[in-house]
């Protein structure tokens, strides 16, 4: 059987606009990835459990909150201290550009900024797998 | 022959001809659409409008059903106030702003609260780090409110709040520094955003489930018919239901049977519906497709009109009145080439002008990308200014009317919007429509088609996928100060030693036992807010009575 | 690598369980040799299945349950099932979303799991993971899927418990007549009880109620299988499913039927009771001996299905290029029939085993 890439996607902090979030989902889902999709108000303590519990390849985040330099690092530095740091980490939303170099210093693999098609994100997931 | 026929055979005529041509020199596009893909026929003429009674359906400015404007004389008579929505940081810096935007001819104040504050959390709250003053304005005591208002005259100055869940709470604080003011509760002018039914399909910042979010609402409402008779208890809003993806024909339904919701929920708890309906106020999305926008606008205000009339049996004129804000659409606005923004939010004011809107935001170009800054935010002001004094299109009311096509545009619309209502109708209403996802599934359907239409390059979004150039990253953007959130959590401490602890709880536990019961909540929220409890510790207390909400996700 | 696995299993290494779950999921040979490994855990948990229609609120129900159980000491496996896409092979599987409220307990493992298109290889899968779970440590599996179909009672029927839940307002006539659903039910729930019609749907749901048991009875009473109460116990359930009732103990006792419950699981009414009920069914079931047959039957069934499987998948991995479109194209130009046809490659199958 084909193995199947899973994917987290999930929306950090108190952020509630979701539409992005949802059609990644759709986009991954239809690209035949299996989507665990967990919603608003999610703590990097609860994504990482998620990723964790449901052997994810991938974590995919989205905020428009502007408080992406603090939370994407979080769930970086948790997923080491639990020995999963081989889940690829991303993510999408407002970011300006002139965070992403901090961001991908704390171990963000890409920010996917707003108007990126989905394409471009399968993509990259597909190409950029770290686990086998 | 009648002038319709002879206009019917013309038409077969042309029809032929234009065939012809079309079979060697083929149109642009295999299909045209509109911005939410409904079809735009070859040409509209006088057939289209057909023999429908002009008075009845289209009518005049100021008269039932309203298609034309709310006021007689329009803008005319008064132009739409220029409110833009600002606010971040602390409340030193979001004052200076609105100080900024006041001289700088701004005739209203729109304030934007931090996602702690609208969700209901103290800054120092575990949920809050990296949040504090990101989105908006924190907010946590009577005190930064009081900071916020420096030197503003609340009799002079209306002001909308963009609060929903909390916004008892909010509209307390303001009241409680009206008070100090010396301005009385009566004389004041202004807005709650106050809709809980779009944050649990469109914006997220909910805090309790529906039910009691429904008392809190119809609290507001009885509260403020006698004690704030000017303020509009409430912003039913599609705006967020159209960024969220909606088509225009969904916006305007899901709003309206939100609206519908509202007035069955006030009416069950004991108002009249003349009693609240004429302060009951609209918040829409000016999009892209100008005629599309503008005929929407029209629609709306005539399918509301009759709901009232008909459904609701409201008697005074103001109650049928669709008075609404529009913003323009954030969603639309490209990172790439970000100049190009201010071309579409002139597109999309001007949408909302020639609509009949009595007010307006417009978009700064750099929204893709952060807050505004100050140089930015004024050229969105600007754009206003010029369309009110320079376009022409203030002049006389609803100056659209009568094109065939708008008119075609508006009918469409409103039998789309009649349909949903009506399934929604069938399905319950729109909270129950809610609860088992409809609403969000058919948000969700349309979200996704556009970004299909847009990745196949079927819709083209100019810098985008098409005329795309090589950028360096944008300078001078605005950030916030990150210690922001340190400062407020500082603040907080201060604050919580200050006060007179034991009036704070003595106010939250009567407002504990008032919300197990039925009284009306604002008493004990404004009592509550004066002893400077905190917006935490006030939405705790409800929290416990009323729970959490539970959002549930379809796909 | 295979006892490693299964040594950070063991010692409840969630990150073994997870992988280990997935290993099972693609069909890893290796995998199978580490649940292996872990036989001595097997039989330890308590497995409830729960199952019930879209919008009837089993999710809210599982969060809560898992709630009363934590609250009772116990660790809790959750393995949550969803529909995959047809078209893309893809999922969003979205349960999760209404566990929240666990989401960060350490006593807690929620799994979810897509059905990738496999018809009755999702309760392979289910079942496997489970058995992870069990290995890990939990002392209860819930497995929680939605609709009322087939392929949800080949999922449930490897669980100890399993709980029905309907909802008034959605036509639940449908919902509970179909095919061997009433069969399979130890506990019946009706949620969000606090709507219109719910005394209704609980009636309805005892009548059919005692008619199976009624017909059970029947058939008890006259033991040749050309009575017509045996014939209505076979249209009653006439799917794969191996725990018929001659393969159930007998219930003698008319009366003692199923528990019909209401519950509100938004606001966690008639939960504590539910809790109750599963826990105690589950105790008697023990003492009685009940449960050792039942789980032997259960056993019986999926040897049967592993069999079945392991025979296919040998069948697919020698199928010669092309040799079933041309055994398809001949049975429609009637050159052979597909009896026949079926028979023949039978016995190829056979003989290559043989070899």
């Amino acid at each position: 059987m084909e193995r199947k890439i899973r994917v987290i996607v999930a929306k950090p902090g108190l952020d509630g606009h979701d539409r992005g979030a949802k059609v990644i989902a759709r986009a991954l889902r239809d690209a035949g990835m299996e989507v665990i999709y967990t919603g608003l108000r999610q703590t990097p303590e609860q994504i990482v459990q998620a990723a964790i519990q449901e052997d994810a390849d991938v974590i995919a985040l989205s905020i428009l909150s502007g408080a992406h330099n603090h939370l994407f690092p979080r769930v970086v530095d948790l997923l080491k201290e639990k020995g999963a740091d081989d889940i690829l980490v991303f993510g999408g939303g407002v970011i300006p550009e002139e965070d992403i170099p901090f961001l991908k210093s704390k171990g963000i693999a890409e920010v996917f900024g707003p108007g990126t098609p989905t394409s471009v994100t399968v993509d990259f997931i597909k190409t950029h797998l770290k686990r086998e | 022959m009648s002038e319709s026929e002879k206009l019917e055979k013309a038409l077969q005529d042309w029809n032929a001809k234009v065939e012809k041509s079309i079979a060697k020199y083929p149109e642009r596009k295999a299909a045209f659409v509109t911005g939410s893909n409904s079809p735009v026929r070859r040409i509209y003429t006088p057939i289209d409008v057909g023999n429908k009674d002009k008075l009845e359906t289209v009518g005049l400015p100021g008269e039932f059903p309203y298609t034309r404007g709310v006021q007689s004389t329009m803008y005319r008579g008064r132009l739409w106030t220029m409110r833009q929505y600002a606010g971040f940081g602390n409340a030193e810096e979001s004052n200076a702003r609105y100080k900024f935007l006041l001289a700088q001819g701004q005739t209203g104040l729109s304030i934007a609260f931090d996602l702690p504050t609208q969700i209901g959390y103290d800054s120092d709250h575990p949920l809050a780090a990296g949040e504090v003053g990101k989105v908006g304005v924190a907010i946590d005591s009577l005190e930064d409110m009081e900071t916020l208002f420096g030197g503003i005259p609340l009799d002079k100055v209306s002001t909308s709040m963009t609060i929903n869940a909390p916004a008892s709470v909010l509209l307390a604080m303001y009241i409680a520094v009206a008070e100090k003011q010396g301005v009385p509760a009566g004389k004041l002018d202004g807005t709650i955003q106050n809709d809980i039914l779009k944050e649990y399909v469109a914006r997220g910042t909910y805090i309790f489930p529906p039910t009691p979010s429904m008392r809190l609402i119809t609290d507001i409402f009885s509260y403020c018919s006698k004690e704030v008779p000017s303020w509009n208890t409430i912003s039913i809003s599609g705006y967020h239901i159209r960024e969220a993806g909606a088509t225009a024909v969904q916006e305007v339904a899901f709003t309206l049977a939100d609206g519908i919701a509202y007035v069955d929920a006030a009416i069950k708890a004991g108002l009249d519906v003349d009693e609240f309906a004429p302060r009951l106020s609209f918040f829409f999305n000016a999009h892209n497709d100008l005629f599309e926008e503008a005929a929407k606008f029209r629609a709306a205000r005539r399918v509301w009109a009759h709901i009232m009339k008909e459904r609701f049996g409201a008697k005074n004129p103001k109650s049928l009145m669709l008075r609404f804000h529009t913003q323009t659409a954030g969603s639309t606005l490209t990172a790439q080439q970000p100049e190009n923004n201010v071309v579409r939010v002139t597109i999309q004011a001007l949408a909302a002008v020639l609509g009949g809107t009595q007010s307006l935001h417009t978009n700064s170009r750099d929204e893709a990308l952060a807050l505004p800054t100050e140089a930015s935010v004024r050229i969105a002001l600007r754009t206003q200014q010029i369309l009110a004094y320079e376009s022409g299109v203030a002049e006389t009311p609803d100056p659209l009317a009568g094109s065939y096509y708008v008119e075609t545009l508006t009918d469409s619309i409103e039998e789309g919007v009649l349909a949903y209502i009506k399934r929604i109708d069938d399905l319950g209403g729109a909270v129950k429509a809610i609860e088992q996802g409809y609403i969000q599934q058919e948000i969700q359907d349309s979200a996704y088609a556009w970004q299909m239409d847009v990745e196949k390059n079927e819709r083209v979004v100019v810098g985008l996928n098409k005329f795309q150039v090589k950028e360096g990253p944008p300078k001078g953007l605005l950030r916030v100060d990150p210690a922001v959130g340190e400062n407020q959590v500082a603040k907080l401490r201060a604050l919580r030693a200050r006060r007179d602890n034991a009036a704070v709880t003595a106010a939250l536990e009567a407002l504990k036992v008032a919300a197990m019961g039925s009284d009306n909540l604002m008493p004990y929220i404004l009592t509550a807010v004066k002893t400077y409890a905190t917006l935490g510790e006030v939405c705790d207390v409800l929290r416990g009575v009323f729970g959490e909400y539970r959002p549930s996700v379809m796909f | 690598m295979i006892d490693t696995l299964a040594r950070r299993c063991l010692d409840g290494d969630l990150r073994a369980v997870a992988r280990l779950i997935s290993l099972l999921e693609d069909g890893d040979k290796n995998a199978f040799g580490t649940l292996a490994a872990l036989k001595q855990r097997s039989g330890q948990a308590h497995v409830i299945g729960i199952t019930g229609p879209p919008g009837s609120g089993k999710s809210t129900l599982t969060d809560k349950l898992i709630g009363e159980f934590r609250a009772s000491g116990k660790k809790v496996g959750v393995i949550a099932v969803d529909p995959s896409s047809p078209f893309s092979g893809g999922a969003i599987l979205g349960d999760r979303l209404r566990m929240q409220e666990h989401a960060t307990d350490p006593g807690v493992f929620i799994r979810s799991l897509a059905s990738r298109g496999r018809l009755g290889g999702l309760s392979k899968a289910t079942a496997f993971a489970l058995r992870a779970l069990e290995a890990a440590g939990y002392d209860i599996v819930i497995i929680e899927t939605v609709g009322v179909g087939q392929s949800e009672i080949d999922i449930v029927k490897v669980a100890d418990t399993v709980v029905l839940i309907s909802v008034p307002g959605l036509g639940d006539d449908i919902q509970v007549i179909k095919a061997g659903i009433m069969e399979i039910g130890d506990i019946f729930v009706v949620n969000k009880s606090d709507r219109d019609g719910a005394d209704r749907v609980v009636r309805e749901i005892r009548a059919m109620l005692e008619t199976q048991a009624m017909l059970k009875r029947g058939r008890s009473v006259d033991a040749g299988p050309d009575t017509l109460s045996a014939r209505n116990a076979e249209i009653l359930h006439h799917g794969q499913n191996d725990l018929r009732p001659e393969t159930m103990p007998d219930r003698a006792d008319p009366f003692d039927l199923p528990p019909v419950m209401k519950t509100i699981a938004e606001t966690g009414e008639g939960v504590p009771e539910l809790c109750r009920e599963i826990l105690s069914r589950f105790e008697d079931a023990k003492a009685s001996g009940e449960l050792e047959k039942r789980r032997q039957a259960s056993i019986k069934s999926q040897l049967k299905d592993l069999v079945g499987w392991q025979v296919m998948d040998y069948f697919v991995d020698h199928e010669e290029n092309g040799r079933l479109d041309n055994l398809a194209r001949a049975i429609l130009t009637r050159e052979i029939d597909i009896y026949t046809a079926a028979r023949e490659l039978f016995s190829a199958l056979i003989k290559g085993e043989r070899q």
